[in-house]
C-alpha cells in the first residue's frame, strides 16, 4: 500500500475525528451536567451548517458566515433549553429522547420551509482552497487541515475552560451534585442555559465546518449524531476526556475501514467476495468496536466517577 | 390478578373489545363505502400495530427501552425479500426464516446491551440498529440502497391467497389477534412478574434470586421475534424492501406509537398505531410541511399526557362507573 496515501486517510480519520468530538463534547457535557438526553443536538450542527451557507453565499465574507453559524446554533440551543428542555430535565429519558425526537422532525420541517428541499451549496472559504504539501509530494487540502486545528484549539479551549476557570468550577460541581451547588447560591438555571448554548454551538461549528465536505441538507445531523452517540458511549457518558479520546477513536477507525478493509480482504480472498464483504464490514466497524468496548467496559473507556 | 376496581378491568375491556370489533369490520365497510383503499391503510396500521406490540413487552413491561426496534422489522422483512430473490416462495420457510435470524439478532443485540443499563441501553440499541442498517445499504447483491422487489408474496401451500388485500387484512389482523392473546399470557404468567418486578426494583428482584439477564434477554428476544413477524407481513404487502424500513427514526416512531397509545398495556400501542398513522395521513394530506406540526404535537403528548390514549378512554370509563 502507497505510505503517502495510508498518510492522507490517516489525517481525514483525524478530520472526521475532532469534527465528530464538537458534536460529542456538547452531547456529553448536558447529559454528565443536566442527565439529558437529547437527540436534537443534531438539529444545532444543521441549523449552524445552513446559516453559515446562506450568509457565506448572501456576504461571502468567511467571517460574518462563521459568526452567523455558532450563533444561530447557539440562539436556537437556547432558545430550545428555556422553551423545552427545562420540562424535561426532571423527567425519564425516554420521555427526553420522544420530546427531542419530536424537536427533530420540526427542526428538519423548519428548514425545509426556509431554505427549500433541495441541498445548499456551500464554498470552501477562497484562503483555504488550495493544497498543502505536508511531505514532499504529498499535497493534502488545506481545509481540512484548517479542521484539524480548529478541532484540536477548540478540545484545548475547553479543556482550559473546564478545568481552570470559575465557570468551569460550577460546571464540574454541577455534575457532581446539583443540589448542593444551588444552595452555595449559584443560580444552576442559568448554569444549565449556558451550559446548553456552549453545547448547541460547538455543534454549530462542527455543521458548519462540515457544510463544504458533506451536503447541507435537510437531516443532515443525524447520521453524525449517532455517530456522536457511539462516541460518548465508548468514551463513558459524561466525561469530556473520554469524548476526545473516542471521538479520534472512531474516526480514525472508521476512516481507514472504508478506505483500506476492502483491498486489505482482497489479499486473503477472492476479489469478488472482498467487493462485497469489504463495504459491509466496513460501515459495522464502529459498531462492533463498541460493542467490543462495552462487552469489557460496559461504562465505557472513561467511566465518570461520580454517581 | 386482584380486580380491586372493576370500574377499570371492565372499562379496559370494553375499549379493547370495541377496537377488535372496529378492526374487524373496516373490510366490508371499506367495501360498502367503495374505499377500498382503507384496507391497505389499516393493513399497514396493524403491521405497526404488531411492531409497538411486541415492543410494549420489552419497554411497558421490561422497562428496557429499546430504540432499535425497527432492526427486526427490517430483518423480518429482508429475510421474505431475499429468500424471494432466490425463488424460495415457500411462506412457511420465508416466516420461520424472519422469527429465527429476527430472534438470533435478538439475542446477540441483547446480549451485549443488557450488560449496560439507562442511557448507555437506549444508545448502543440505537446503535446496532444502525449498524444493521448500513449493512443492508451494503448489500448490493439485494439492491443496496434501492431495496428489492418481490415478485410474489408468501406461498402458504396455497391455503391463503396474499395477494388479495382482504385476506392479507385478516391474516394480519389474525397475527395481531394471537400476539395481544399470546402477549396477555406471557406478561401475566410467572415469566412475565419476574419481567414486571426487574422494571420496579432491579435490585431486589437480584436479591431474591433471579438470574434477570437471563429473563430479560429472553423477553428481548421473543420481542424480536414477534417484530420480526411484523417485519415479514409489510414485505408482504408492500412486495418491496428497501433499507429505509429500519431507519432510526423508524424505531422512534414505534417508540412513540407505544408512548402515544398507552404503555404496559398492550392494547394501548395498537390504539397507538391507529392514531400516529391516522395523524401522519391527515396532517401530509393538509400540508407537505406537515412534519412542522407533527414534531410538536409528539412534544407536548410527552409533556402533558403521560398515559396515553388508553389512560385517557380508560379514565373516562372509571369516572363515568363511579358517578
Amino acid at each position: 500500500m502507497d505510505p503517502l496515501l495510508v498518510l492522507a486517510q490517516a489525517l481525514n480519520g483525524i478530520q472526521f475525528g475532532v469534527m465528530l468530538f464538537l458534536m460529542a463534547a456538547g452531547l456529553t457535557l448536558v447529559f454528565g451536567i443536566m442527565n439529558l438526553i437529547n437527540l436534537a443536538h443534531g438539529s444545532f450542527y444543521m441549523v449552524g451548517a445552513y446559516a453559515a451557507a446562506a450568509t457565506f453565499q448572501a456576504t461571502s465574507s468567511f467571517l460574518l458566515a462563521l459568526l452567523a453559524g455558532i450563533g444561530a446554533g447557539a440562539a436556537v440551543g437556547i432558545l430550545v433549553e428555556i422553551v423545552v428542555f427545562r420540562r424535561l430535565y426532571p423527567r425519564d429519558h425516554l420521555d427526553q429522547v420522544l420530546a427531542t425526537f419530536g424537536l427533530i422532525l420540526f427542526f428538519n420541517e423548519i428548514v425545509r420551509m426556509i431554505w427549500g428541499p433541495t441541498a445548499l451549496y456551500a464554498t470552501v472559504p477562497h484562503f483555504l482552497a488550495g493544497q498543502v504539501e505536508i511531505l514532499p509530494g504529498a499535497p493534502y487540502p488545506a481545509y481540512r487541515l484548517a479542521i484539524i486545528a480548529v478541532g484540536l484549539g477548540v478540545a484545548a479551549l475547553l479543556y482550559a475552560l473546564v478545568s481552570k476557570t470559575r465557570i468551569g468550577m460550577m460546571i464540574r460541581a454541577g455534575a457532581s451534585d446539583r443540589v448542593m451547588v444551588s444552595a452555595l447560591g449559584v443560580n444552576v438555571k442559568v448554569l444549565y442555559t449556558l451550559v446548553f448554548g456552549l453545547g448547541a454551538g460547538l455543534a454549530a461549528l462542527a455543521g458548519l465546518m462540515a457544510g463544504p465536505i458533506f451536503t447541507v441538507e435537510s437531516g443532515m445531523g443525524e447520521n453524525v449524531l449517532i455517530l456522536a452517540f457511539v462516541v460518548i458511549v465508548i468514551g463513558g457518558i459524561g466525561s469530556i476526556r473520554g469524548a476526545f479520546v473516542a471521538s479520534l477513536l472512531v474516526g480514525f477507525v472508521d476512516t481507514m475501514g472504508r478506505a483500506f478493509l476492502r483491498p486489505l480482504l482482497a489479499t486473503v480472498m477472492a476479489n469478488t467476495a472482498a467487493d462485497n464483504a469489504g463495504p459491509a464490514l466496513a460501515s459495522m466497524l464502529i459498531y462492533l468496536l463498541m460493542a467490543a468496548v462495552l462487552f469489557f467496559r460496559p461504562r465505557g473507556l472513561f467511566p465518570p466517577r461520580t454517581r | 390478578m386482584i380486580m380491586r376496581k372493576p370500574g377499570v378491568v371492565s372499562s379496559r375491556a370494553l375499549v379493547t373489545l370495541v377496537i377488535i370489533a372496529v378492526l374487524a369490520l373496516v373490510p366490508p365497510v371499506a367495501a360498502t363505502i367503495g374505499e377500498g383503499f382503507y384496507v391497505d391503510v389499516f393493513t399497514r396500521i396493524m403491521i405497526f400495530a404488531i411492531a409497538a406490540l411486541s415492543l410494549d413487552i420489552i419497554l411497558g413491561y421490561g422497562g428496557m427501552v429499546s430504540f432499535g426496534h425497527a432492526a427486526y422489522l427490517g430483518i423480518g422483512a429482508y429475510a421474505v425479500g431475499i429468500l424471494a430473490f432466490y425463488g424460495v416462495d415457500n411462506g412457511f420457510l420465508q416466516f420461520g426464516t424472519a422469527i429465527l435470524a429476527s430472534a438470533v439478532a435478538a439475542l446477540f443485540i441483547g446480549f451485549v446491551s443488557l450488560r449496560t443499563s439507562g442511557i448507555y441501553f437506549i444508545m448502543i440499541t440505537l446503535a446496532f440498529a444502525q449498524m444493521i442498517y448500513f449493512l443492508s445499504i451494503s448489500l448490493n447483491t439485494y439492491g443496496g440502497d434501492n431495496g428489492l422487489n418481490i415478485d410474489r408474496p408468501s406461498d402458504f401451500a396455497r391455503l391463503v391467497n396474499l395477494s388479495n388485500a382482504t385476506t392479507l387484512y385478516y391474516v394480519v389482523f389474525a397475527v395481531l389477534m394471537l400476539f395481544l392473546f399470546l402477549g396477555q399470557r406471557l406478561v401475566n404468567s410467572r415469566f412475565g412478574m419476574v419481567i414486571r418486578g426487574a422494571k420496579s426494583n432491579e435490585r431486589r428482584m437480584a436479591a431474591i434470586g433471579f438470574p434477570l439477564l437471563r429473563y430479560k434477554l429472553t423477553a428481548f428476544v421473543i420481542a424480536g421475534a414477534m417484530c420480526g413477524v411484523a417485519g415479514a407481513l409489510l414485505a408482504n404487502q408492500d412486495l418491496f424492501v428497501a433499507p429505509a424500513v429500519m431507519q432510526w427514526t423508524r424505531s422512534g416512531e414505534i417508540l412513540m406509537m407505544v408512548i402515544l397509545g398507552g404503555m404496559g398495556t398492550l392494547v394501548g400501542p395498537i390504539l397507538g398505531a391507529v392514531a400516529f398513522l391516522a395523524l401522519e395521513t391527515v396532517l401530509s394530506d393538509l400540508t407537505g410541511h406537515w412534519q412542522a406540526i407533527m414534531g410538536p404535537i409528539l412534544v407536548l403528548v410527552v409533556l402533558f399526557a403521560r398515559d396515553g390514549i388508553f389512560g385517557l378512554l380508560s379514565r373516562i370509563g372509571v369516572e363515568r362507573s363511579r358517578g
